[in-house]
C-alpha cells in the first residue's frame, strides 16, 4: 500500500517536472494571432468590413467578434488563407460587404480639381499628393484601391480605374483540365 | 564515362564526364536547316526595338522621335544595374516610341523604339579598340555592358554581370552544346566563325581570369567541333587550358545547370549561380559578339537565327539585325504563308508560340521555328493523371512533376514550394513524356506566377500597413497637440465653442505655415 | 506531333498513351485469360464478357451523373481492366449478381465516388474483391475444378444457365463441380496437423510445384508481365521487389520448418501472387511512385501476402496486401523524395 502510494507520488513528480521543463525549453514564439491575422489582409484600410482598418479587424477576428468573410478586397484567398490560419471553415464572402472587384487604383482628373484637401484627408495610407487650392494627383505606387476618395470629393473628380494588365504583371492562365474546364 | 578530347588541336587525354538525372532523347530535325550557309538577311524597312529584351530593369530610351540615328548609335541606356542598353541596329529615324507586339507569352505590347531605315546602313564613329591583352578586366567588362551584349543562349542575362565573378574561377565554358530540336544557329556559328569564338573566349578568360576552360558541343555536331578543333590549332600559343568536349546528346544537356555537371560533376546548388562553385558559363554566341564588341568596338546589332520547320521552303541560318519584324525573315526563307498555322521564336521544347506575327527578332531569338497546316494537333484530349512516375523519370532536376502537378492544380501554392517548384528549369521533359498529355509546365508557370503575385501583394500590403500606421501616429499626435492647446486657452468650454476654437486653431496652423508663431504655444 | 497549346512544349511524344498502356497491359493478360478459360471452363469467358459490360455501363452512367465527357474516358481502356482483373479473382461459376457487384462496386465506389481515374486511393478490382470476400465468402470459395481433374464438365449452354439461374443439370450437384482452391486446401489441412508433403502428395489439386492448371495460368501471367516489363509499360522494380521479398520470406521458413511451411514455389504459383506482382501492384495510381518507394511498396506487398497467407483468417492475400499497401504508398512518397539537383543531401 505504502509502496504504491509512493511510487505513484514519484512518478507524478517525474512527469511533472518533465511537462514543466518541456514547457520552458519547448516553448513557442509564435505572432500573437492578431499579427498573424493583420499579414494576411489586403491592407488596403477600406472600411469595407465595417471596422476602421485591417488591424481592427484583425482584432475583432481574433476575438471571435467578427467573421473571417468580410473582407471583399482580400476575396476568396484571404478567406481560405484566414480559415487555414484559424483551423476554420472557409465560406463564401459577405455579399453585405461588397464583391470582390478586380485591382483599381484612384484617378484625379486633374483638370477638374480644386484643390479641396478632402480626399488627401481621407486617404488611409497618404497616397493622394497636393495642398490646399492646388491639384491633386494619386501616387499610383502606393494606391490600395480602397475608393475612400471618391465619396469626399465635392466635384466628383475621382475616378476608379481598374489596374492595367501588363507584361510584368502578367500571369500564366490555369490550364484546362482533362475535363475541359478549371477546377 | 569517359570520352576523347582534344587538346591544343591534338587528341590528349581521355577527360572524365558525367551525367544528370533523366532527360530525353528527342529527334533532331537539325540537317535541314545547314545544307545552306549564313547569309546576312535584307535590311528590313523598319526596326523594331524592344526595350527589354534581357532579364533585368528595361532600358531607358535617351532619344526621341524625329531623331535621326546612325548604326550602332546607343538609344536607349540601361535602366538599372541588371539590364543593358540598346543600339540602333541600321541607320534611320526614330518614328515611334510606343508600345508594340513583342514576342511574349502573353502577347501583350510592350515599349518599344521604331526606327525606319534608310538603307545606308551608316555606322556611328566606333572606337578604335587596342588588343585585349593591354586591357584590364574591369575595362573588358565596361566594354561588354556598354555593347549591350546578353546572354545569347536564351534566357538573356546581361553578360558582363557574369562576367563579374569575384571570385576565384576555375572553369570557364563555353555552351555549344544547343540541345534543343530544329535549332542550328549555335552550330552554323561554331562552323563559320570558330576563329570568331575562340577569340572571345580568350577575351572573356581574361575577363574572369580563368584557369581552365572547356568548349562543350553535343555529340552531334562533328563539323562545328572539328572546326573548332582547326581554329584552336590556329591560335597556338593562346591555346592552353583550352579544351573542346563532345558530350553525350541529351536533352537538355544545353542547359547551363546541367551542362556544369556533364563536364565538372558538380552541382550548382538551388538558387545559386555557377560562380558560386568556380565556373563561369557562357554561350558560344555570346563569345562571338564579346570579340566584336572588345576587338571591333561594335555592339549587338545582330544574330544568327534559324528558321526552320514545315512551312519554310528554304530553312536555313540568317545573320539578322536585332529588331527585324519576323514575317520579313520568314519571307526571306521563302515561307508558304497558306500552310502557315503557327510560329515559335525559339526551340519546340521551350520556345514561345507567337500570339501575335508583328514582333520583331529580339537579342535571345535563336529560332523561328514555323510550324504548318496538319502538323498540329488541335485538340489533344487531356486525360487524367495516373501517377505513371514517366514525368519524374525524365526530369533533369529530380522533382516530382506529378506532386508539384497535384499541388498546382489545387492552388496549394505552400506546399508545391515544399516539392521545389523553383528549383524546375522549364525544360519540358515532363510534358513531353506525359502519356496523359498534360500541360504540365504550363501547371508549374501558373504556380510560380502567382506566387510571384502573391509576394508582390504582400509585400504592397506591408507597405499600405506602414504608411496607414504613421498615417495614425501622425493623426493621434496632431489631435494630442490640439487638444493640449485648446486645453491652456479655454478650459471648460461647451462643444460650440470648442469646434470654434478647433476651427481657429486649424486655421492658424495653417497661417503658421506662413511662418507666423502662434501665441499660445 | 506539335500540340496546340499555350505554353511549351509544343511537341509531345510519350512511349505510350494512358490508352496505349491500358491496352497494352489488356493484351498481356489475354494469354493467361484464355489459359484460364481452357483449364477452367466456360464459366470464364461468361464472367469476363459480363463483368466488361457492367464495368463500361457502370462507367458511362457515373461519367454522365458526373457530367464528365463521356467518349475519352469510356475509351481509356481502364474500366475494362479492372473488370478483366476482377474476373481473375472470381470463381470461373460465380453467379452473375456476384459478378455485378462486384465490378459495380469497384467502379462506381472504389472509382467514381473517389473523384475517377488518377484519384482512387485505392485499386478498384481489389476493392470490388474485398466487398465480395467479406459479404459472400461462401460462394468465393466455390472454385470449379480445373479440366484434368474434373469429372464433369458443363458445356456452354448449362454454364450460362448456371450462372445466370443457378440451376445445374438434374444429375450434378455443385459440389461435383467445384472444389477448394489449392492454397485454401493447404491451410486447411495445415491446421489439420498435416505436413505439407503429405498434403501435396495427398490431395489432388496439387500438381509438382502448386495447383494442378494453376501453375500453367501463373506461367502465362509471368510471360505477359516480362513482356511489360520489355516494352517498358511497368517498371520492374515493384514485381521483383514484391516476388523476392515474397521468395525471400517463404524460403527462410521453408529452410527453417519444411513440413509445415509451402515451398517458395508453392507460394509463387499457386495463387494470385504473380497476377499481383505483374498486373494489380504495379497499378501505378495507387502506388508508391519513386523508384525506391516503389521497391518498399514491393516489399511490402511480398511480405504481407506470406503474412496473411500463414497466420492471417485468409487463404490468399494479394488483395488485403495491396490494398494496405496503397493506405501506405503516400507515406511512402513522402520518406523517398528524390534528392533535387543542387540541394545537399540533408535537406533532401
Amino acid at each position: 500500500m505504502l509502496s504504491a502510494a509512493l511510487a505513484l507520488t514519484l512518478l507524478a513528480l517525474v512527469f511533472g517536472l518533465l511537462l514543466g521543463y518541456s514547457s520552458i525549453r519547448f516553448k513557442v514564439e509564435g505572432d500573437p494571432v492578431v499579427d498573424q491575422i493583420d499579414d494576411l489582409l489586403p491592407q488596403t484600410q477600406c472600411g469595407q468590413c465595417g471596422y476602421p482598418g485591417c488591424r481592427p479587424y484583425a482584432e475583432a477576428i481574433a476575438s471571435g467578434e467578427a467573421d473571417i468573410n468580410r473582407c471583399p478586397p482580400g476575396g476568396e484567398q484571404v478567406i481560405q488563407s484566414l480559415a487555414d490560419l484559424l483551423g476554420r471553415e472557409p465560406k463564401p464572402l459577405d455579399p453585405e460587404r461588397g464583391e470582390e472587384k478586380p485591382p483599381m487604383v484612384a484617378f484625379i482628373d486633374e483638370s477638374d480639381c480644386i484643390g479641396c484637401t478632402l480626399c488627401i484627408k481621407a486617404c488611409p495610407v497618404d497616397a493622394i499628393l497636393g495642398a490646399p487650392k492646388q491639384m491633386h494627383t494619386v501616387i499610383a505606387e502606393e494606391c490600395t484601391g480602397c475608393e475612400l476618395c471618391v465619396e469626399p470629393c465635392p466635384v466628383d473628380v475621382i475616378s476608379m480605374v481598374p489596374v492595367e494588365e501588363d507584361i510584368t504583371h502578367w500571369k500564366w492562365p490555369l490550364p484546362k483540365t482533362e475535363n475541359g474546364d478549371s477546377p | 564515362m569517359e570520352v576523347a578530347v582534344t587538346q591544343n588541336g591534338k587528341r590528349r587525354f581521355a577527360m572524365k564526364l558525367w551525367s544528370f538525372h533523366g532527360g530525353v532523347e528527342l529527334p533532331g530535325h537539325k540537317q535541314e536547316s545547314t545544307i545552306r550557309p549564313v547569309e546576312p538577311a535584307p535590311l528590313p524597312k523598319r526596326l523594331i526595338l524592344p526595350l527589354s529584351q534581357h532579364l533585368g530593369a528595361p532600358a531607358e530610351p535617351v532619344v526621341a522621335v524625329g531623331d535621326k540615328v546612325l548604326k550602332g548609335q546607343i538609344i536607349a541606356r540601361p535602366g538599372g544595374f541588371v539590364s543593358a542598353p540598346l543600339h540602333a541596329s541600321s541607320s534611320g529615324t526614330v518614328v515611334a516610341i510606343d508600345e508594340h507586339a513583342v514576342p511574349h507569352p502573353s502577347g501583350l505590347s510592350a515599349p518599344c523604339i521604331t526606327i525606319e531605315t534608310d538603307g545606308r546602313d551608316l555606322w556611328v564613329e566606333r572606337e578604335q579598340q587596342t588588343d585585349y591583352r593591354q586591357l584590364e578586366p574591369a575595362d573588358i567588362r565596361e566594354t561588354i555592358r556598354q555593347a549591350g551584349i546578353v546572354g545569347l543562349g536564351g534566357a538573356g542575362f546581361p553578360a558582363f554581370i557574369k562576367l563579374n565573378p569575384g571570385k576565384t574561377i576555375k572553369t570557364l565554358i563555353l555552351n555549344g552544346a544547343e540541345c534543343e530540336p530544329y535549332i542550328t544557329c549555335d552550330d552554323m556559328l561554331m562552323r563559320e566563325q570558330a576563329d570568331e569564338i575562340l577569340r572571345g573566349l580568350l577575351i572573356i578568360r581574361r575577363a574572369v581570369q580563368a584557369q581552365h576552360c572547356l568548349i562543350a558541343i553535343e555529340d552531334n555536331k562533328p563539323e562545328a567541333a572539328h572546326s573548332l578543333q582547326k581554329a584552336l590549332q590556329r591560335i597556338e600559343s593562346d591555346a592552353d587550358n583550352i579544351e573542346i568536349v563532345m558530350i553525350p546528346a541529351r536533352y537538355p544537356a544545353g542547359g547551363e545547370k546541367q551542362l556544369i555537371k556533364v563536364v565538372t560533376g558538380q552541382e550548382v546548388p538551388s538558387g545559386g549561380l555557377p560562380v558560386q562553385i568556380g565556373v563561369v558559363c557562357h554561350n558560344v554566341a555570346t563569345a562571338a559578339a564579346v570579340y566584336r564588341a572588345v576587338e571591333h568596338g561594335e555592339p549587338l546589332l545582330s544574330r544568327i537565327v534559324t528558321i526552320t520547320g514545315g512551312a519554310v521552303a528554304e530553312p536555313r541560318n540568317l545573320e539578322a539585325l536585332i529588331g527585324t519584324p519576323v514575317m520579313e525573315l520568314l519571307s526571306a526563307c521563302r515561307t508558304n504563308f497558306n500552310v502557315l498555322q503557327e510560329v515559335i521564336m525559339g526551340g519546340p521544347m521551350m520556345g514561345i508560340a507567337l500570339a501575335n506575327h508583328k514582333v520583331p527578332l529580339i537579342k535571345t531569338g535563336n529560332c523561328l521555328l514555323t510550324v504548318s497546316h496538319g502538323e498540329m494537333e488541335q485538340h489533344p484530349a487531356v486525360q487524367p493523371c495516373i501517377r505513371c512516375g514517366n514525368c519524374a523519370d525524365a526530369c533533369p532536376v529530380s522533382l516530382l512533376p506529378q506532386q508539384m502537378y497535384w499541388h498546382a492544380r489545387a492552388k496549394d501554392f505552400d506546399k508545391i514550394q515544399e516539392y521545389d517548384l523553383f528549383d524546375c528549369i522549364e525544360c519540358g521533359c515532363c510534358a513531353y513524356v506525359c502519356p496523359s498529355n498534360i500541360p504540365l509546365v504550363h501547371y508549374y508557370r501558373f504556380a510560380k506566377s502567382e506566387i510571384r503575385s502573391q509576394q508582390e501583394q504582400k509585400r504592397k500590403a506591408d507597405i499600405a500597413r506602414e504608411r496607414h500606421e504613421r498615417r495614425e501616429q501622425r493623426l493621434a499626435r496632431e489631435k494630442a497637440e490640439r487638444a493640449t492647446r485648446h486645453a491652456r486657452k479655454k478650459p471648460g468650454t461647451t462643444d460650440e465653442n470648442k469646434r470654434a476654437a478647433i476651427q481657429a486653431a486649424v486655421e492658424r496652423a495653417k497661417a503658421g505655415k506662413q511662418g507666423a508663431p502662434s501665441d499660445d504655444v | 506531333m506539335f500540340k496546340k497549346a499555350l505554353s511549351s512544349p509544343h511537341i509531345h511524344q510519350p512511349p505510350y498513351s494512358t490508352q496505349g498502356m491500358m491496352f497494352r497491359v489488356i493484351l498481356a493478360l489475354l494469354p493467361a485469360a484464355a489459359a484460364y478459360a481452357w483449364l477452367f471452363g466456360w464459366g470464364v469467358i461468361i464472367n469476363i464478357l459480363l463483368a466488361v459490360g457492367v464495368a463500361l455501363v457502370c462507367e458511362a452512367a457515373m461519367l454522365t451523373l458526373r457530367s464528365r465527357p463521356l467518349l475519352p474516358t469510356i475509351t481509356d481502356g481502364s474500366a475494362i481492366l479492372t473488370a478483366l482483373l476482377l474476373v481473375f479473382a472470381l470463381p470461373p461459376l460465380a453467379p452473375w449478381w456476384l459478378t455485378t457487384i462486384g465490378v459495380a462496386f469497384a467502379i462506381i465506389v472504389a472509382k467514381h465516388l473517389y473523384g475517377g481515374l488518377g484519384f482512387n486511393p485505392f485499386n478498384p478490382a481489389m476493392i470490388g474483391y474485398v466487398v465480395l470476400l467479406v459479404s459472400f465468402p461462401r460462394e468465393l470459395t466455390l472454385w470449379s475444378l480445373p479440366a484434368q481433374l474434373a469429372e464433369h464438365t458443363l458445356d456452354f449452354r448449362a454454364t450460362l444457365n448456371y450462372i445466370f439461374s443457378g440451376t445445374l443439370p438434374t444429375n450434378l450437384t455443385i459440389d461435383a463441380l467445384t472444389s477448394a482452391t489449392p492454397l485454401d486446401v493447404m491451410k486447411t489441412q495445415l491446421g489439420l496437423g498435416q505436413t505439407t508433403s503429405g498434403i501435396m502428395a495427398a490431395q489432388p489439386v496439387f500438381g509438382f510445384m502448386g495447383g494442378k492448371g494453376w501453375v500453367w495460368i501463373n506461367l502465362l501471367l509471368l510471360a505477359g508481365g516480362l513482356w511489360m516489363i520489355y516494352r517498358r509499360i511497368i517498371n520492374w522494380h515493384i514485381p521483383v521487389s514484391l516476388l523476392g521479398s515474397l521468395l525471400a520470406i517463404s524460403s527462410l521458413f521453408f529452410l527453417l520448418d519444411p513440413e509445415h511451411s509451402p515451398s517458395p514455389l508453392f507460394h509463387l504459383f499457386s495463387g494470385a501472387a504473380i497476377l499481383g506482382a505483374f498486373f494489380i501492384a504495379t497499378d501505378p495510381v495507387t502506388a508508391a511512385t519513386s523508384n525506391t518507394g516503389r521497391l518498399w511498396y514491393g516489399a511490402g506487398i511480398g511480405i504481407l501476402i506470406y503474412v496473411i497467407r500463414s497466420w492471417g483468417g485468409f487463404p490468399d492475400g494479394v488483395a488485403f496486401a495491396v490494398l494496405l499497401m496503397n493506405m501506405a504508398a503516400p507515406t511512402i512518397d513522402h520518406y523517398t523524395k528524390p534528392r533535387v539537383f543542387g540541394h545537399g543531401d540533408k535537406d533532401a
